[in-house]
């Protein structure tokens, strides 16, 4: 198989000679540094604001277009792919399968992270195939993971959920 | 040659709870394709949307707009800059055979924004501009105005009078939420928020989207039998900063000279029978009409006390009760205006409708810090 040369070292000079820390502070570049103050609110809408009460509620709530069958979630108003409104609500299951997943080593700053943070697309039992959430896992082992795992959702309690995607803390592998 | 077969449009009202900027997009999407006859899955080429990411809050905006607009797996561009420089690109894409329907959007969800003076700084230098001093940057608007006033030797009044001729008219809108009986005293006892400007002077923020559906020549005639046609586009830019423009609506006078010469208008003050111009500041509008060659240098003010530019003058101007009846609908703002004047060469404006126009201007500014701006002509 023509795989390439394995054991690629990158050459010390590739990654280039970054400015220092001390540059910066000692003003060895000119710059000017401002931290803009914006804020934002976006109305979630009919959707969406379904969606959040339901996971407030503990429930993880779908829609469906009669047209192609889908039952879709996150659900929206309207079928994206026969352009016309949802026909209905559905209740889903707070179990799916991992789709794909990564594990992550590092935050937004490029700095490392005390533990690796497992990224995953998970398709919702209930749901048409292969529509679900992007969402975090935990009480796995980053090795343990594989495409194809079922997993379920772990809530928050209820006095601590407010209607937020972040009411799901988390989703673990399933029993067995 | 280019028409528009069908608009639509959600809003326009000051805040829209129940709503998000996905449905309020949807709901005026549905709205235009139901009156151009069509299905967008199947028969739409090309949609163009119009929108800048700090209005919205998320980058990548254009990432965020097939769904609403059913264009799924289709060709999809946005261009940040207001609704007529989208009419702008779908007449090209479809006058160069690239598209024979293409679909224009734009919208404004500016209730979403909490910090709205903020986001305005934010088009300012951060260098040299955007940290002098504290004030809301409205008074960029008012540092416009004062020496427009100065040069044209305006009186307060006569900037007040275009928010009592624009409040007034869009009484007759039942889309305009800033719509008031208002008289020249009110005007003149609002506070100067921004001396000169008066806080009645500016056009509040508001919701609201339209969606245009443009087609070409052979394909508008088998749509429709009533189609309305973009006669010219014109986009300009001058130049970055307040302390380099001309502050004299250039950016206005060029994107028109552009779209009369495509449009074969040689007199606009005699060719064109309406216009919609682009009134975020109540000033904007005296120096928008003189820009737009429907008044000349010195007569703007003049002709607006003589009620020329009124509903029932020789030469209405915002009929629809412009962005001072309606609201600042960002970048939708041109998109509100090329609307009111396709609904008023369709004779469906309703209330407002005028007799007898064949041909009419919109016009929009990309607003503050800006000297940019495109502008439109329709006709029948
Ligand atoms: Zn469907």
């Amino acid at each position: 198989m023509a795989v390439g040369k394995k054991d690629i070292e990158c050459p010390p000079y590739a990654e280039g000679t970054p400015l220092s820390d001390a540059d910066i502070k000692q003003k060895k570049v000119t710059y000017v540094e401002d931290h803009p103050d914006i804020r934002y609110s976006w109305t979630a809408g009919q959707a969406i604001s379904k969606f959040l009460n339901g996971l407030k509620e503990g429930k993880i709530l779908g829609v469906k277009c009669n047209k192609c069958g889908r039952v879709m979630v996150p659900p929206r108003m309207f079928c994206e792919l026969c352009y016309k409104p949802i026909d209905g609500w559905v209740e889903l299951k707070d179990t799916g399968t991992v789709e794909t997943f990564s594990i992550s080593y590092i935050d937004p700053d490029a700095r490392p992270l005390p533990e690796p943070v497992i990224v995953a697309v998970i398709s919702i039992d209930g749901a048409s195939p292969h529509m679900g959430i992007m969402h975090i896992l935990d009480e796995v082992k980053p090795e343990d993971v594989y495409i194809g795992m079922k997993v379920k959702a772990v809530w928050k309690s209820e006095e601590e959920r407010e209607g937020a995607i972040t009411d799901i803390k988390y989703w673990k592998p399933m029993e067995g | 040659m280019v028409a528009v077969v069908g608009v639509g449009y959600s809003g326009f009202n000051s805040t829209t709870p129940d709503l998000s900027w996905k449905e309020i997009m949807y709901e005026a999407a549905v709205r235009a394709y139901t009156d151009a006859g069509i299905n967008p899955r199947r028969d739409v080429d090309s949609f163009v949307t119009c929108a800048e990411d700090i209005y919205e809050g998320f980058a990548i905006f254009d990432e965020f707009v097939p769904d609403q607009l059913g264009a799924v797996v289709k060709p999809t561009c946005t261009v940040s800059g207001d609704f007529l420089y989208g009419v702008a690109t779908a007449y090209m894409q479809i006058r160069s055979g690239l598209a024979d329907i293409a679909v224009v959007e734009a919208h404004s969800k500016a209730s979403d924004i909490q910090t709205f003076g903020n986001v305005v700084k934010f088009a300012m230098d951060p260098i040299w501009l955007r940290n002098i001093g504290n004030a809301h940057p409205y008074y960029l608007a008012a540092l416009e105005m004062f020496q427009y006033m100065s040069e044209r030797c305006l009186g307060e009044e006569d900037v007040a009078r275009v928010v009592v001729k624009n409040k007034n008219n869009a009484l007759l809108n039942e889309s305009a939420p800033y719509a008031a009986n208002v008289t020249i005293d009110d005007v003149m006892a609002s506070p100067k928020l921004f001396d000169p400007m008066k806080k009645m002077e500016i056009a509040p923020l508001a919701d609201g989207c339209v969606v245009f559906v443009l087609a070409s020549d052979k394909v508008a005639r088998e749509l429709t039998d009533s189609p309305v046609w973009v006669k010219g586009v014109g986009w300009w830019s001058e130049t970055y900063g307040y302390d380099t423009a001309s502050l004299s609506a250039m950016y206005a006078y060029k994107a028109a000279k552009m779209a009369y010469r495509m449009a074969g208008i040689a007199n606009p003050a005699k060719e064109v029978d309406f216009a919609e111009v682009d009134d975020r500041f109540a000033f904007k509008e005296l120096q928008h009409i003189e820009a737009l060659q429907l008044a000349g240098k010195f007569d703007s003010a003049r002709l607006m006390a003589e009620g020329y530019f009124d509903r029932d003058g020789a030469l209405p101007v915002n009929v629809s009760g412009g962005s001072l009846g309606v609201g600042n609908l960002l970048e939708c703002t041109g998109g509100q205006k090329a609307l009111e004047v396709v609904l008023q060469l369709r004779g469906e404006a309703g209330k407002k409708q005028l007799s007898d126009v064949e041909t009419g201007v919109a016009q929009a500014w990309r607003y503050l810090p800006t000297h940019s701006g495109a502008v439109a002509v329709f006709g029948v």
